[in-house]
């Protein structure tokens, strides 16, 4: 019975949270389409609800009513499997995000290591979408999907290895408290580990599969990659896995570079008293919002690299950066 | 051991970046391009045979729908057959007209070329941008002939009517209701549309500097058009390329120098020329054309304030009398219900006209046996030989890259399918 009572109430938290993440990514669907075309001098979605403001609840239900084609010579169980592998992890990976200083799923200590291993799992969805769509631009797009993906893996996983190098624990919360201190933001490892700081989220652009690095969908060159045959849940189910993975990645910047809950006024007299008021979950949710605008003014703003060029730049500029940091960092945390 | 093939894609003509219906057959050792096959033909509409069976003025239309975005370039380069086959020249002041519309043209074309290759690229925001400066010169397209793209404006012996002394503004609607907002709409256009043309020439170029900021220092611009497709200045010749495809790769061969017609000896302009021959240069070549295309928009804008005249000849065998004079007058009625009906017959004869079209030199070649039809009508289309040299570009590249070669040679099926 207690045992029971334990599954339930882990159920109950899931919810909580799967919930307002799925309520966030519908708007921030609308918000890229909003914040793309005022950067386009264009106005958006401003038809359904006040200002476009249902529009995602609009594209829900119409996407729900739409009927999954299935390809005549796709491999069915795959084809339907893929999407579901695609969003798995993508939720999954939240289960061990602090969004204050008490408020975790699951507080583990290997809680960096969970993480870059769901977010390589999620890349399973794409290519098996693509071989079984039995299509050739979906092919094409696994291939280049699945090879981008292990380049900026690397690097990414390089880059969280200074971080816990600096930080000193596998802990997210760990890692928040590690940037602690009196000087407000000048404490956190944006600082320090600045080249870090850009590589690791240069490398979310590239592992969530957003312009300029989106070449896994390239619409005008593979139509839409992976998911050109899929329609209607299955290709909504792509899309929201998508957006769950860029708003994860917003939020572990936040988390390990702009000190996740901490105020960045801590410290700094009178300002310092007056922002500790404001809750940790604003501060967390304020510069995750701030690393989600960039994402979508990247869109907005960048024309799309060729794949061999993504190659380039993850193998021969980021992965070897990474690693002379981690040696640097070695260093100063042994000295 | 099973035998390994290459991989056949085909590209296109239902693809975001086929420009409409290209179809291209692309053998690919991986992303690797091996070989490209471009099928055309799906756009045929019989422009030739259909031009055979109507009297001259009723073919200018179909030129419109040639090359759909530079759509009075091709309506010049049929007229001046035309009147090459009459032995007829059109006023000054018509011919001014028809320089500044040729390059309004221009402008409209190139800024239809650099939103779609910036957004097969991938960098969208350009298109839109490019998209509004092309709704401003569609509105004067409109002023002259009512219609913002298929204009049929221009006439053998000149154009059909002068230019409007007021530019037409916008009204309040459903979408318009506010007050400020109209009026900030309408502050252009307060007066004709030679002022209209002014404000733009004024305003264009920083419009231009902003799309360069998007794209020419940009990185990842650079590595998608540096050395992307080069094409030698000689195999350039070789291939019968024309306008800047030729000029990107360093000759500088521009009809409007060359050949000069219509008023292009009476301006000032330069002709820009690339020295790689890939699709940067071809790209930067595209838009210092534009600039100078606003050069020479501004100079015809200026003559034409100052210079009134008649805009199409006075031989009413040719053109339409005045509905005054056609009410009024006998004569006049006959000439008009004799153009009307049967139109005018040429002598016989060969003639081939061209102009410096937006994408290249577009000809027209008539052969008259004296009929008021033409005995046969071929069209010279520049972007045909572009396509033709896509194998030759295309060959060891990546499948991104030959959606960049589409871009950069401006293709446009209306004209290539005819």
């Amino acid at each position: 019975m207690d045992a029971f009572l334990d599954i339930l109430w882990i159920l109950i938290k899931i919810v909580a949270i799967v919930l307002p993440l799925m309520l966030c990514v519908a708007y921030y669907t609308l918000a890229e389409r909003k914040v793309i075309s005022y950067m386009q001098v264009r106005i958006g979605p401003n038809r359904v609800g006040p200002r476009g403001s249902l529009q995602p609840i609009a594209d829900a239900v119409k996407l729900m009513f739409k009927e999954i084609i299935l390809p005549t010579n796709a491999n069915k169980t795959l084809f339907i499997l893929a999407p579901m592998l695609s969003i798995g992890p993508a939720l999954a990976a939240w289960a061990v995000f602090p969004f204050s200083e008490d408020l975790v799923l699951a507080d583990i200590n290997a809680g960096l290591l969970y993480l870059l291993a769901l977010t390589s799992v999620g890349v399973y969805g794409v290519i098996i979408a693509g071989w079984a769509s039995n299509s050739k631009y979906a092919f094409l797009s696994a291939i280049r999907c699945g090879a981008q993906i292990v380049a900026y893996e690397i690097a990414m996983g390089f880059a969280l290895v200074v971080v816990l190098i600096a930080a000193g624990s596998l802990n997210l919360g760990d890692i928040v408290q590690a940037q602690a201190g009196s000087w407000g933001f000048l404490n956190w490892f944006w600082i320090p580990l600045l080249p870090i700081f850009v590589i690791y989220f240069v490398s979310g652009v590239a592992e969530t599969n957003r312009a300029p690095f989106d070449v896994a969908e390239g619409e005008s060159e593979i139509v839409a990659g992976f998911h050109v045959e899929y329609s209607g849940m299955t290709f909504a189910v792509f899309f929201l896995a998508e957006y769950a993975n860029m708003i994860l990645i917003s939020a572990l910047t936040a988390i390990m570079f702009m000190g996740g809950w901490l105020s960045p006024f801590h410290g700094i007299p009178l300002l310092g008293t007056l922002f500790d008021l404001v809750p940790g979950f604003i501060w967390l949710l304020l510069k995750t919002l701030v690393v989600a605008f960039l994402f979508l003014w990247f869109r907005a703003t960048f024309p799309r690299y060729r794949y061999d060029q993504i190659m380039r730049l993850g193998w021969k500029v980021f992965i070897p950066i990474t690693i002379v940091w981690i040696v640097l960092a070695g260093f100063f945390v042994a000295v | 051991m099973p035998e390994i093939r290459n991989y056949t894609l085909n590209f296109g003509p239902q693809h975001p970046s086929a420009h409409g219906v290209l179809r291209l057959v692309l053998e690919m050792d991986g992303e690797v391009i091996e070989r490209s096959d471009p099928h055309i033909g799906l756009l045929h509409r019989g422009t030739e045979k259909l031009a055979e069976t109507k009297p001259y003025n009723q073919s200018i239309p179909y030129m419109d729908r040639l090359d759909y975005v530079s759509m009075m370039q091709n309506e010049h380069a049929y007229v001046r057959a035309v009147e090459k086959l009459l032995g007829i020249e059109a006023p000054i002041r018509a011919q001014y007209i028809r320089t500044m519309f040729d390059e309004i043209t221009r402008i409209l074309n190139h800024m239809m070329w650099l939103g779609t290759h910036a957004l097969d690229i991938g960098a969208m925001t350009v298109f839109l941008y490019c998209f509004r400066e092309r709704e401003d010169l569609m509105d004067c397209y409109e002023a002259v002939s009512g219609a913002r793209m298929h204009a049929a404006y221009y006439r053998v012996g000149g154009v059909y009517r002068d230019l409007p002394d007021e530019m037409p503004r916008f009204k309040p609607s459903n979408l318009q209701r506010d007050k400020a907002e109209l009026d900030r709409l309408n502050e252009n256009r307060q007066g004709s549309l030679l002022d209209f043309l002014e404000d733009f020439t004024n305003r264009f170029p920083g419009l231009v500097d902003e799309y360069e900021t998007l794209l020419t220092d940009n990185r990842i611009w650079k590595q998608r058009t540096v050395g992307i497709g080069v094409v030698s200045p000689e195999r350039a010749k070789a291939l019968g390329f024309s306008g800047p495809m030729l000029r990107g790769s360093g000759v500088a061969w521009d009809l409007r120098k060359k050949q000069p017609y219509a008023a292009y000896d009476k301006v000032d302009f330069d002709i820009p020329v690339g020295q790689n021959g890939d699709c940067y240069d071809r790209y930067l070549v595209r838009i210092e054309e534009i600039r100078q295309s606003n050069r020479i928009i501004r100079q015809c804008v200026d003559w034409l304030r100052d210079n009134p005249g008649p805009v199409i000849i006075e031989d009413h065998k040719i053109a339409p009398p005045k509905r005054a004079a056609m009410k009024s007058d006998m004569e006049g009625l006959i000439h008009h219900f004799k153009l009307f009906s049967e139109g005018y017959c040429t002598p016989p004869g060969e003639v081939y006209s061209a102009v410096e079209a937006s994408k290249g030199e577009f000809g027209v070649y008539i052969i008259s046996d004296g009929a008021n039809k033409p005995y046969r009508l071929k069209l010279r289309a520049p972007g045909f030989p572009h396509l033709m040299a896509m194998d030759e570009m295309a060959k060891g590249h990546m499948l991104a890259d030959v959606v960049a070669l589409i871009g950069t040679m401006d293709i446009v099926f209306g004209e290539i399918d005819r």
